[in-house]
């Protein structure tokens, strides 16, 4: 049979290192069953036949915390053959007390002495022997870090599980206690099976630990015999049982301390020397502030970003170059191509050429197809007949009208340029036939001349599936549904490990807990920890990184909360619809304060949820304890800590993999397969794009415009009960920008950008009722989408995330309530002051409003349920 | 006096848990027992929480529950 080993130890001392080293960290990540705590499993490097598993890190066996409970678990209800117990020699003392509680467990333990090295460093001198016969069992010194001692460790542990040698436990208790839990231990034996240990049985019982107690299912007579043996006890100490116990565990602790260490008159320690700077009560804020800009400037920023857009323009975009040199010669050349403005030539110059009567018929496909004879043919036609444009004014990218100064001219709802005082069109100077020519025959720049040029996937992969002769629905699918979905969340990968290598750093070398030192008093006012600072940092930048931030938050109800709340700040991929909306209503997306303005609202967002949630029932209850252990500072180790990175981004890969996969499938079916003319026409269902008479802005046909109509009342009152304003939310669900794209999509204004003055003005006109812009209404519509369930990458996280379905669409369900609430009270609130409409869901919409106020300014209700623990 | 009472580098000597439930647990486990000596290092930027040295290692606690715990100087 297999050897089972357990390890187990306190956070922070070194047990993520061993059992990398033991096993050559090909560790099997999952969690326990029920609950959000990891589980590590994966056999030892030198022998396949002996599985470790890695507990988590933990001070005590109490029942209070889940990590804790699952390690008594695993230790009193699985029995693994033997257990190590990792011990940081630095941090004796606490250490020790989980160890005299792993020793009552009765199975086959060696403790093993983690940073010895820096034991000695110290001066201190440890005598080993001595502590190996005050706890009853072998003890062996090592450094995990350093690889020292670790064959004899496992050589011992093994050794232990085949022969099932127990110690005996210390008796660490004074008489009296020791004399009672006897006495306990007499009154459970008949109860307790085989493979039940005796002793942590009765002491948990003495303690009046319910969750143990439940496990025995003892009769009420047995319970109320305990009880009283709790109750002399608790009488003639004057302590309860629990204290009374964990006090006396100490004391004997510090017993031991006493004849097993020599301690080193103390000098100030480096770690102790950086702190004094780091959480400075000075210093502590600024130096705070520079790390987190320092962050986000990386992650978020600069290398991130440049990363992401690496993988979504190069990687799952057209294809990137392998030197920056060449990348710069060909944006110069494009740059110079584009300023030329050759397209807007030839179509003005077309369009002149057939009002004069000049046959233009297929000049355009020839231009495309590089015909010059029939280019040349047509130049020689339409110069014979004199055709010259006038004064052709000049575009940009977006199609928007330029300015002389080269500034964007806005266009009225019927496409006319509307100029300012003083503002005046840029023109080109007359097209005759040979800038015609000169305009048709400019050739674009080719990507492959300026230097090695890798094709993206998509690229390569139409290329493959063009070869084997695939059918359009075919390469729709991969193309739009696959390699286009699950890339575009792929694409954050790199800002992820970029992220991901910032904060298991600052994590690993003991930064975090000072973070949370620094910020507790801010973020507990909002009912959140001071570790929330982060994740909702990171979400600025993209809110897949900053819900896996959250994983440093140990707390489960802060964590989930923070899970919950950190995509309402508005990511990277949200700033186009604020650009759609800036475009609208002051006719530009330049202005600095934009973007700190919807941070601050996305914030407030975030405030107020914490605020009313922490007042319902699951989030309800005294706040998280705050008592946490300052680790010393100390540089991560390489390996352990670049495998810390991995696993996180993994964990993002895989799910990408499968729930994200499923879902952009999804939304790639609903968006390409409808019933022809559905408001109409003939009523046959298939693949829009390649139905003969499918209209060029085929989506209006889609199953997603049916599904757009169906769910369109929902936002009725909200002002946008249009099916294309829900068709937008539903494929902003693929990621925030698509709500633009597919916007011009269905709009037939085809793929325009956000900054073109065409799309703001048809996204004012979707708004537009009787000619008056319903600004409630497109308020609305912004804020929906800007608090809603985020794009499939953020909702597959939290899922992850929450490791729990309930919780899972509770998020889902409060981002789309609150989302939504705020939309209507919007608008309502417009509607009313605006136009003076009242009606049923003004009166909701005002309800909403007070119950908000009211639940913000509520007293926080009491806690009704009171802690586990009940005197018997 | 109470911990929370102890002046920034004051040493002082545990006399008393007052708390009670899983907070009092967890801050015994951490190892603040009756007659633990505890030294006030500093106070978060902030004015909360307090950091704290007790048995050779530095610890956090707030304020508030180290208001529950009992010290003699």
């Amino acid at each position: 049979m297999a050897i089972t080993i357990a390890l187990a130890g306190n956070p922070n001392c070194g047990k993520t290192t061993l059992f990398n080293q033991l096993t050559g960290s090909n560790g099997y990540v999952g969690n326990w069953p029920g609950v959000t705590v990891e589980k590590l499993e994966a056999p030892w490097r030198k022998n396949k036949d002996v599985v470790i598993t890695d507990l988590p890190g933990i001070y005590s066996l109490s029942p209070y915390s889940p990590e804790e409970v699952v390690s008594r678990d695993h230790l009193v209800k699985d029995r693994p053959s033997a257990v190590i117990d990792l011990v940081d020699v630095t941090n004796l003392e606490r250490n020790l007390y989980l160890t005299t509680q792993v020793l009552e467990c009765g199975l086959p333990t060696v403790v093993g002495l983690n940073m010895c090295d820096l034991l000695e460093k110290s001066g201190d001198q440890l005598d080993v022997d001595a502590l190996s016969s005050e706890l009853g069992c072998p003890v062996v010194k090592g450094s995990a870090l350093r690889s020292q001692g670790l064959d004899q460790l496992m050589g011992t542990a093994e050794s232990l599980a085949t022969t099932g040698r127990t110690g005996r436990a210390p008796r660490v208790f004074s008489p009296r206690v020791e004399k009672a839990i006897q006495e306990t231990a007499d009154v459970l034996k008949p109860h307790l099976s085989a493979g039940q240990p005796e002793r942590w049985f009765a002491i948990k019982a003495f303690e009046g630990d319910e969750k143990a107690l439940d496990t025995l299912g003892l009769p009420a007579a047995s319970l109320a015999a305990i009880g009283t043996i709790r109750a002399g006890v608790e009488a003639e100490l004057d302590d309860d049982a629990e204290s009374i116990i964990t006090t006396e565990r100490y004391d004997w602790i510090e017993g031991v301390m006493r004849r097993c260490v020599v301690k080193a008159p103390k000098a100030l320690t480096t770690s102790e020397k950086i702190d004094r700077v780091v959480t400075n009560r000075i210093l502590g804020l600024p130096i705070f502030v520079c790390v987190m800009v320092l962050v986000y400037y990386l992650a978020v920023s600069t290398v991130g970003t440049w990363g992401t857009d690496w993988a979504n323009d190069g990687l799952f975009g057209d294809g990137w170059f392998l030197s920056p040199a060449a990348a710069q010669s060909y944006e110069e050349a494009q740059g110079a191509y584009d300023d030329e403005d050759y397209g807007t030539v030839v179509d003005e110059y077309l369009a002149a050429a057939d009002a004069a009567g000049v046959d233009t018929d297929g000049v355009a496909e020839a231009i495309e197809s590089g015909d010059a004879a029939r280019v040349q043919a047509f130049a020689e036609a339409a110069s014979a007949a004199g055709v010259t444009v006038p004064d052709a004014p000049l575009h940009d990218a977006d199609g928007n009208f330029l300015d002389s100064e080269g500034n964007v001219v806005l266009t009225d709802a019927e496409d006319d340029p509307l100029l300012s005082d003083g503002q005046t069109l840029a023109y080109h100077d007359t097209i005759d036939a040979e800038a015609f020519l000169a305009a048709a025959n400019a050739e674009e720049p080719i990507p492959g001349e300026y230097g090695v040029y890798v094709p993206g996937v998509p690229v390569v992969v139409e290329g493959w599936l063009d070869d084997a002769g695939a059918s359009e629905l075919v390469k729709s699918l991969v193309l739009d549904g696959i390699v286009g979905g699950v890339g575009s969340i792929l694409g954050f990968v790199p800002q992820m490990i970029v992220l991901f290598l910032l904060l298991c750093f600052l994590e690993d070398c003991g930064y975090m807990s000072r973070v949370a030192f620094v910020m507790d008093r801010a973020f507990r006012r909002f009912g959140l920890s001071g570790k929330s600072f982060i994740p909702l940092l990171v979400s600025s930048g993209c809110g897949v990184p900053g819900i896996m931030a959250t994983k440093t938050i140990e707390n489960d109800r802060d964590r989930r909360m923070t899970v919950m709340l950190t995509t309402m700040i508005p990511c990277g991929a949200k700033t186009p619809i604020i650009a759609l909306l800036m475009g609208v209503l002051i006719g530009g997306t330049e202005g600095w304060w934009i973007a700190p303005f919807f941070y601050f609202l996305g914030l407030a967002a975030v405030i107020v949820s914490a605020i009313m949630l922490k007042k319902t029932k699951p989030f309800a209850g005294e706040p998280a304890p705050f008592v946490m252990e300052l680790p010393a500072y100390h540089l991560p180790a390489l390996k352990s800590y670049l495998l810390h990175v991995w696993e996180r981004v993994w964990a993002f890969i895989r799910k990408a993999g499968t729930i994200i996969f499923v879902a952009c499938v999804g939304v790639w079916f609903l968006s390409n397969f409808g019933v022809a003319g559905w408001d109409s026409g003939s009523g046959a269902f298939g693949f829009l794009p390649e139905m003969a008479d499918a209209p060029e802005n085929y989506m209006n046909w889609s199953m997603l415009a049916g599904v757009g109509n169906a769910i369109a009342w929902i936002f009725a009152p909200l002002g946008f009960g249009t099916w294309q304003a829900a068709a937008c939310s539903l494929s902003a669900l693929i990621a925030k920008e698509n709500l633009v794209s597919t916007f011009g999509v269905l709009f037939g204004l085809g793929e325009v950008g956000e900054g073109s003055a065409l799309l703001w003005a048809t996204f004012a006109q979707m708004f537009t009722v009787g000619g008056t812009l319903s600004l409630g209404a497109m308020l609305a519509f912004v804020a929906f989408n800007m608090l809603d369930a985020p794009c499939f990458a953020a909702i597959g996280t939290i899922r992850r995330q929450m490791a729990d379905t309930k919780w899972f669409w509770a998020a889902i369900a409060y981002q789309c309530g609150f989302g939504w609430v705020v939309g209507l009270i919007i608008n309502q609130l417009w509607e009313l002051f605006a136009l003076g409409n009242f009606g049923f869901w003004t009166v909701v919409a005002i309800l909403c409003l007070a119950g908000i106020i009211i639940q913000l300014f509520r007293p926080m209700p009491r806690a009704t349920e009171k802690p586990a623990r009940q005197e018997a | 006096m109470t911990l929370a009472e102890v002046p920034i580098g004051g040493e002082c000597t545990v006399v008393k848990l007052t708390g009670d439930g899983a907070v009092k647990r967890r801050i015994m486990d951490m190892g603040i027992t009756r007659g633990t000596r505890v030294t006030v290092i500093k106070v978060a930027p902030l004015g909360d929480p307090l950091e704290l040295a007790v048995r050779g290692y530095e610890l956090s606690l707030r304020k508030a529950d180290a208001a529950t715990i009992e010290v003699s100087q």
